[in-house]
Order: structure tokens, then sequence, then C-alpha cells
């Protein structure tokens, strides 16, 4: 039973069921410091579970993100270029990828248990 | 003025092509997939969760950016305070805030708490989304992950994307 912010992904992968809230990417299980929002999308994907009739029906709920829709027109639609670009070319606003852990704090790293025993890296099979 | 959900394949295809990138592939899973209801009612499942946006709990090290296949047992007691987000490929600002917006924990307790539910597992699980093989998260990640729920021996598992 998957939660969904991205309908066309979700449909694309087939999970065995799904429900779709229509949120920015990041909020896929209710707004922040709402608990309303967080247990209707939660209960909701429980109800469809015991419900659904299809494999991979996927249930839209009627949430708004915001009074308009505007914070779509935004969403993976980059800046062109400035100055020094490629003028036909848009900036690559992703944050670069590294294999360095990247702790939301630095002092994270310091309450790190040693040999994680609740970490895994599974093996190729 | 209400807009229809946003179309992020065709989306991501857009910016792919303005960056000057190949198009990306998308997985496609054309075939529908298996359909087991649960048995009973909710009231009485254990209810397992997997979440992909990069939570790590405080005590253990965080996910790394660059196709990072491992991943995290996180107590379901675990209180908010202690849960921290690393990911580089969405906005943090609301998930930092409140991590039960890509990890519910507070909200499945609840739902324990009134016996909507009957139990969670002992362990949420999460990883790094944005692992650019969909071939190695299918038939290594996923697995293992499938392996843990089974042995916490839960009745649904409820899966949290980004």
């Amino acid at each position: 039973m998957s939660l969904s912010s991205a309908r066309s992904i979700t449909a694309s992968v087939h999970p065995p069921r799904a429900v779709f809230t229509d949120f920015p990417l990041g909020r896929t299980a209710g707004k922040p410091n709402d608990p309303a929002s967080q247990d209707l999308i939660v209960r909701a994907a429980l109800d469809h579970l015991a419900s659904a009739e299809r494999p991979g029906e996927i249930r839209s709920l009627d949430l708004r993100w915001a009074e308009t829709d505007d914070w779509k027109d935004a969403v993976m639609r980059p800046a062109p270029a400035s100055v020094d670009g490629d003028p036909g070319r848009a900036e690559d606003d992703r944050r670069a990828r590294t294999a360095e852990p990247q702790y939301q704090f630095p002092e994270d790293l310091d309450a790190v248990v040693p040999d994680c025993p609740t970490c895994f890296v599974p093996a190729a099979r | 003025m209400r807009q229809d959900p946003i179309d992020y394949i065709a989306r991501t295809r857009a910016q792919y092509g303005a960056l000057g990138y190949p198009p990306y592939a998308w997985v496609e899973e054309p075939d529908p997939p298996p359909f087991v209801r649960p048995s009973g009612g909710a009231s009485g499942w254990r209810v397992g969760v997997v979440a992909s946006g990069g939570i790590y709990a405080l005590g253990q090290p965080a996910f790394h950016w660059k196709d990072d296949l491992s991943f995290r047992a996180i107590e379901t007691s675990t209180p908010r305070e202690a849960l921290r987000i690393t990911h580089f490929a969405y906005d943090l600002t609301d998930a930092r805030e409140d991590p039960n917006v890509v990890l519910p924990l507070d909200p499945l307790r609840r739902l324990v708490a009134t016996g909507a539910i009957a139990s969670l597992g002992p362990f949420a699980y999460t990883f790094m989304g944005g692992i650019y093989s969909s071939r190695r998260v299918r038939d290594v990640l996923a697995p293992a992950i499938a392996d843990r729920l089974q042995h916490d021996e839960i009745d649904v598992a409820l899966l949290v994307p980004v």
C-alpha cells in the first residue's frame, strides 16, 4: 500500500494500491504540524487497502495544498542560465551528489553509535 | 485556479532536455501488481512502514547522496525529535520541520492508541530515493527490506515515497 504525491510515476511503477495526495513532493504523508491532514491520509490508505477491488487501484484524496494551485507552475522548471552559461541551456538546480554521509546537523556525526546495529547494506544476490 | 496533478514524467523529460541530458528512463511495470487483500479488518492488522525520504535516527550514520543502497531500521517508538532528514532531490523544509510528512509515525501511533489498527512492526525501514539503477533497487534493496518485513510478521506495509 503506497502513498503518493506523483500520480504519473505511481501509475507507471504500479504498486499494489495507492492513495494520491496532490501536494508538492516531500509532503507525501501530510502538511507539517497538521495532525488532521496526516491522520486523514494514513487512515485513507488503510481504508483503501481494506476496500479496493482492483490491483494497482489509485484513490485520489480531496486535499489541497493551498487555496490556489500556483505552486505547480514553478515545479521542475529551472530558470534559464544566466550570464556565463550556454544561453539555450537551463541551470541544474539539484544538489551535487557525493558518497559522503550528509548529516542534517554536523553534531549528528558525534552521536553515531559504532558498528551501527540498525544499519543494513544489502548485498547483490 | 485548480490545475491537474503535475505530470512529473513529462516535466522530468522536459527538464532533462533543457539541461542537455539524454532522456530519463522511467520505470514502467506494465503488468498489474499481485492482488492480495489482507484478512480481517484493520483493527487486527500489524502495520509495517517503509519510507524513501532519506530519514535516519539520531545515533545512526546519515545516508549519502550517490546511489546509497543501504537502509536503516528505526524503532517505531522513536520520537519525532530524534529523526533527521537528508536528501538531494526534494525540498526538505517541511520534512525537517515535522518528519511525520515523510515518515508518519505519530499518525500511526495514534491509530494504535485508538484501536483502529492492532500494532506497528518494531521498526520502520528507511532508505534514500534517487538511486539511479532501478534494477539494483528491485533486485537488491527491495528484497532485503521485504525480508525484514517478513521477519517482523507484519500484515500490511505502508510505503511512503517522496
